[in-house]
């Protein structure tokens, strides 16, 4: 590995490195183009327009008026709008937590000596691979409220007299949704994990080992801290992600039943798009950002501890 | 003579015979680590097991778990499949797909070639606070952009048309190429684009006869990643795309197969079966590619 800590032409060339300074930033500039186009145009731009929007009143075919705060104000005394916060922060609140420990384990078994180990690796990470939607249909029919699998399964081992309703009750939609987001988020965890682990020398394992170190105690002294860098931009990701699902939910409740799963994603789509109120929707989704901006500062701040960790400069 | 003694050292002190003894009995090794990878194993497929038992299920024995054990099929059948690709407008949907995740994935390859090279080697004013802020773009989700973003489709003449997704999908296809690349670049040598600058070739010209050569692990990488995501998108398909022949294969099986309260499970599966293997082949081919996309983009 090179290091580009020391960039830029030798000094002996003084000429040549007079010459690219020169048109190092029209170069730039030009390279910069194209990337630059996509992303303002159609990034940067409606991120402000999205912020705009939630201050009017636009609606699907009509351009609204500036109406100051009030989508906000009426957003306050929406009990919909209230629950789909509570959701939207129970089900990444839950979903991250199990794709950790989860992820974390199946990471750690993963990096053990296994036979066929590449294939496992493989393998697990397919409902990663798989589009959401398409996965998603496959839990719905799963969860189906008269012939899942499940259901029927349990009925057979005669744990449950009748079908669960997995989708038409409040608490088991709430369970049923996070299940099946967690069975779609462990894969990145655990394989990312994995990635960092084998990072983590052998040599500080078996030093702590010597020194009379118990498993747990090498996991949690040895293995953890050296894994925490990594652990922090994983759920930070995470997080971010599950924050913002919208597939899943769409596919399996469109936020029923009576607005139990409704996620501030699914929320904005509804009121903006079907409902066509623009500008709500766009409110909706403004009042995801709080959350993202503390996301990516932890998400920061990870990084920035990894590179100091590691004795490299900024 | 010393050091030489202790590379060659006794069993109990290679690296990779580590102090795992206490999991080498083989009982405790099956409860540990197999029985729990089992059960992962299961877990993670499952689904994909039902989706593909149910999609040549015959209609009679769908539903039928008295007579027939709904784990397995008996005279499985190709109905689903023919009523899919016969009788709806799904062969479409499927060019629909490979056409935008093919255009999308192209065209943000070529940005991100370019930007990453910029930020990367170029090294402009400001090219690191511009490494930083594609870093961030890739953290900005669709389901914050998709209402403003339908608002410009539409002003802009493009709603419902292919080139709507081709156009949107590059805002986070080309900061997360754009990342990757940049790592890939990072890791090519100085000293090679020095003594072919020192020879007269022109930045263009070390770009495409030294740099991409060498960095066509990370093209594939970031090309194959790009297309899955594209090929995966939902929301903007789904904001963006009216009409049927129009559609993406994830948004027309949600929203033209599911009709009323008799779903066709069989076709349906179908459909989502249909839908996930061009990206599982494209996977299986490139295991490797992705798993390093997909973590170099976390481990950066």
């Amino acid at each position: 590995m090179s290091s580009p800590s020391s960039p830029g032409p030798p000094s002996r060339s003084g000429a040549l490195l007079l010459r690219f300074n020169n048109s190092r930033n029209a170069l730039g500039f030009v390279f910069m183009l194209p990337a630059a186009i996509f992303l303002l145009g159609f990034l940067t731009y409606p991120l402000g327009l999205g912020v705009w929007l939630g201050f009017t009143d636009t609606r699907i075919g009509r351009a609204g008026d500036f109406i100051g705060l009030q989508n906000y104000i009426y957003l306050m005394d929406d009990e919909v709008f209230w629950l789909s916060v509570f959701n939207t922060v129970i089900y990444t609140l839950v979903a991250s937590i199990l794709k950790f420990a989860l992820g974390l384990w199946l990471a750690l078994i993963l990096n053990e000596k296994l036979p066929f180990k590449s294939f496992f690796r493989a393998i697990v990470l397919l409902p990663w691979v798989v589009p959401t939607v398409l996965s998603a249909l496959a839990f719905w029919w799963i969860y189906d409220a008269q012939f899942s699998i499940l259901s029927w399964s349990l009925m057979k081992l005669g744990l449950i007299q009748q079908p669960i309703n997995f989708l038409g009750d409040p608490f088991n939609a709430r369970v049923s949704v996070i299940a099946a987001n967690v069975w779609r988020g462990i894969p990145f965890v655990a394989i990312s994990l994995l990635a960092g682990l084998q990072t983590i020398p052998v040599s500080l394992q078996e030093a702590a080992s010597l020194d009379g170190a118990t498993p747990w105690k090498r996991f949690r002294y040895v293995t953890l801290p050296m894994l925490t860098p990594i652990i922090a931009v994983v759920m930070t990701f995470s997080v971010l992600f599950t924050f913002t699902d919208f597939q899943l939910i769409y596919v399996l409740t469109k936020g029923g039943p009576v607005n139990a799963t409704h996620l501030m994603a699914t929320l904005s789509f509804q009121r903006g798009i079907p409902g066509g109120q623009l500008g709500e929707g766009a409110a909706i989704a403004v009042a995801m950002i709080p959350f993202l901006l503390a996301s990516i500062l932890f998400s920061f701040f990870g990084l920035q501890r990894r590179k100091w960790q590691q004795g490299g400069k900024d | 003579m010393n050091t030489q003694d202790r590379t060659a050292a006794p069993d109990g002190l290679r690296d990779d015979a580590e102090g795992m003894s206490y999991l080498s009995h083989l009982p405790r090794r099956i409860v540990v680590i197999y029985l729990p990878l089992a059960i992962f194993v299961f877990v993670l497929l499952f689904p994909f097991y039902w989706m593909a038992v149910t999609a040549v299920k015959p209609n009679s024995q769908l539903t039928d778990y008295e007579n027939y054990s709904p784990f397995w099929v008996v005279g499985p059948t190709l109905e689903h499949i023919n009523y899919l690709l016969f009788q709806t407008s799904y062969p479409g949907w499927l060019w629909n797909t490979i056409l935008v995740s093919v255009a999308s994935t192209f065209l943000s390859l070529f940005a991100a070639v370019f930007a990453a090279y910029a930020v990367e080697r170029v090294r402009f004013t400001g090219a690191r606070t511009t490494g930083l802020l594609i870093f961030l773009a890739y953290l900005v989700p669709p389901s914050i952009l998709f209402i403003p973003l339908a608002f410009i489709v539409f002003n802009i003449g493009i709603y419902d048309s292919r080139l709507a997704l081709i156009f949107t999908y590059p805002t986070f296809l080309i900061p997360f190429c754009t990342w990757l690349l940049m790592g890939y670049f990072r890791s090519i040598p100085y000293e090679l684009e020095e003594s072919a600058l020192v020879d007269g070739a022109t930045r263009w010209q070390i770009l495409r006869r030294i740099i991409l050569p060498l960095a066509v692990p990370g093209l594939i990488s970031a090309g194959i990643f790009a297309f899955t995501l594209s090929w995966n998108e939902f929301i903007y398909a789904l904001t963006f795309i009216q009409s049927s022949e129009n559609k993406t294969i994830p948004v027309g099986v949600l929203t033209e197969l599911v009709r009323g309260d008799i779903f066709e499970w069989g076709a349906l599966m179908a459909g989502a079966l249909f839908g996930s293997l061009p990206v599982v082949i494209l996977y299986s081919f490139f295991v490797d590619h992705y798993v390093s996309s997909m973590t170099g983009a976390v481990k950066e």
